[in-house]
């Protein structure tokens, strides 16, 4: 074989490779999908969302306490976590300069946004369970929260780095005050882009159940929003359903998997669509 | 200088007021962040340090583990995070690679955003899902047909054939691996193809030019080009993996024996600790639980950092 045909035969190789590594990624995604549809829907009907978590060997029951505990705790974790995050996204971006803290915030924040959450879950642990007692679902949210924080960080940064210098001078050059200028002009202009970043972090935490294995643990029953004792959540339900022999247990596991993910993936694309309506794009 | 023209002027010092608590309060929250980090690595020290002194070195290369006798090694542990994330590396870094190509390459204008949507969305989906799917989907497959495939052809081998020996029990650490690899694909892919975007189209045209092909401007150019970006990707799509817990919890199989089989169960530290951190009930073995978070946290963060590290070297050549 000569050089030029085997040259292009190693492209024509290498690229078919790619192609199928492409192909690879996006039949994974829809073979879990796929998954998820085929063994969730049977199990959601009205009982999934009106009825709670039944006892090992029942049959029947539905997963309302779940869901409505890991809606209470994603809320609860996303406003503790997003205000600080976006007021230190704020500093890093509007006063971090010729600040020597803003690159080590900047360094330090974008390594707990790749941390191992369980890791979080420890430090609540000891942080906040060893010195209360006992499990509860104000630990969760704080563990939660805490994830939260590096999310909103990094993408309020991004956001307000985007908007024009301009915009800011014509605001300074009226003598409005700086907070002024960041709260009704800065802000306004990224105010999408913000959201987006908040978005994104409710979707990375509603998932998330590493950090709340031991401190909310779990809950069998309906308590309300009884925060100061153990919270039923979607995550650890899941995982325990999933993990155990009982067939009713893990029908509704298969529920509670297609409802999350369905549940995070619209939140997911809704965030992108929101970035892109103003070009916020990558 | 526009600050220093206002306060020259002395205009509107209420407002000057409010600017001095507005940026306190922004201060006060970016070093939270600092505070929370060594929050953590200060909680994790003094929770580990009765296991660490009880222990001490050899925790780390023991592999004995009786809570009964209450006698802990976290060997087998440290040993499957990282032969978990190897094979997850060894699998995810090729496919990550062709994705990359794939997309700043050879794919059309139109489907860019798509293809790229579709493998950003691999990393949105919960860590639990893919520990469901694994366990119930991946493993019976790889149980099934691969294993047994495996045990006959590379377990035959005599050098290599320790690692594929023993019956096929579908968990395991090979199917913590390949899920791993997934689960990494979507961030080391991101990064690939955003570095290979740096890549000054002028550099590419001269090879083109002198008739390169595809594949020898992405080895020859686009890579030595963007080689520290690369390894910055690698790192972080490791840093994810070491870290992973939940997807790896459901197929590892969760045996604290230490086997050389890549088909054997095993477990990671991050398995361990979900497992047994609630049912983590005398003083000693919590203590444990925490060294192994201690352990986990210095691998992961030191790889972390070394990954931002990389990367930022990255963007200040992509900035020169």
């Amino acid at each position: 074989m000569n050089p030029y045909a085997r040259r292009r035969l190693v492209n024509m190789t290498v690229l078919s490779l790619s192609l199928a590594a492409t192909a690879i990624g996006i039949i994974w995604l829809a073979a879990i999908l796929w998954t998820l549809l085929e063994n969730g829907i049977a199990a959601l009907d009205v009982d999934f969302f009106t009825l709670d978590t039944p006892g090992s060997g029942s049959d029947g029951g539905g997963l309302r306490n779940a869901i409505f505990g890991s809606l209470i705790m994603t809320a609860l974790g996303t406003f503790v976590g997003a205000p600080i995050g976006i007021l230190a996204g704020t500093f890093l971006a509007e006063f971090g300069r010729g600040n020597p803290l803003a690159p080590a915030v900047r360094f330090i924040n974008d390594i707990l946004l790749s941390a191992p959450s369980i890791i979080v879950g420890v430090f609540v642990y000891e942080a906040m369970v060893l010195r209360m007692g006992h499990y509860s679902a104000w630990a969760g949210a704080v563990a939660l929260g805490i994830i939260v924080i590096p999310v909103v960080i990094r993408t309020t940064e991004n956001m307000l780095n985007l908007v024009p210098g301009s915009l800011r001078e014509a605001a300074f050059a009226l003598g409005t005050p700086k907070w002024k200028v960041i709260v009704f002009i800065t802000y306004r202009a990224a105010m999408q882009g913000m959201l987006t970043g908040v978005l994104l972090a409710v979707a990375r935490v509603s998932g998330e159940t590493a950090p709340l294995l031991f401190t909310v643990v779990n809950n069998q029953f309906w308590q309300g929003v009884a925060m100061d004792a153990q919270m039923a959540n979607l995550p650890v339900v899941i995982f325990q359903f999933a993990m155990s022999p009982d067939h009713n247990w893990q029908r509704l596991a298969w529920g509670g998997a297609l409802v999350i993910t369905f549940a995070i993936l619209i939140l997911n694309i809704s965030a992108r669509l929101l970035a892109n309506l103003r070009g916020f794009s990558k | 200088m526009v600050d220093a023209v206002i306060r020259e002027s002395g205009i509107g010092t209420r407002g000057r007021a409010l600017d001095v608590v507005f940026r306190a309060a922004t201060f006060f929250f970016a070093i939270l962040v600092l505070v929370i980090l060594f929050g953590i690595v200060a909680a994790l020290i003094d929770g580990a340090l009765p296991a660490l002194k009880q222990f001490g070195f050899a925790f780390i290369v023991d592999s004995s583990w009786d809570p009964v006798k209450q006698i802990f090694g976290a060997f087998p542990a440290i040993y499957g995070t990282l032969i978990t994330s190897f094979i997850a590396m060894l699998i995810g870094i090729p496919l990550a690679f062709g994705i990359a190509i794939f997309i700043t390459e050879l794919c059309p204008p139109w489907l860019k955003r798509p293809i790229g949507t579709l493998i950003e969305l691999l990393a949105a989906i919960p860590s639990i899902i893919y520990g469901i799917w694994g366990l119930f989907v991946l493993a019976p497959m790889l149980q099934s047909h691969v294993q047994p495939f495996l045990v006959e052809t590379l377990g035959a081998i005599p050098l290599i054939g320790f690692l594929f020996e023993g019956a096929p029990l579908g968990v395991g650490m090979l199917t913590a691996g390949i899920i791993l690899s997934i689960m990494v694909l979507p961030f080391i892919t991101s990064v690939m193809r955003d570095v290979f975007e740096t890549v000054p189209t002028v550099l590419k045209e001269s090879a083109y030019g002198i008739g390169a092909t595809t594949f020898e401007v992405v080895w020859n150019i686009v890579l030595p080009y963007t080689r520290t970006g690369v390894i910055g990707g690698v790192m972080l799509g490791l840093g994810r993996a070491l870290g992973e817990t939940m997807a790896v919890t459901f197929v590892i199989g969760n045996s604290h024996q230490f086997m050389t089989s890549l088909l054997a169960p095993g477990t990671t530290i991050s398995a361990t600790l979900a497992n047994e951190f609630s049912e983590a009930d005398t003083p000693i073995y919590l203590s444990v639980m925490f060294a192994l978070g201690l352990i986990l946290s210095v691998i992961t963060l030191l790889v972390l950092a070394a990954a931002k590290f990389m990367l930022s070297r990255m963007e200040r050549q992509g900035g020169s």
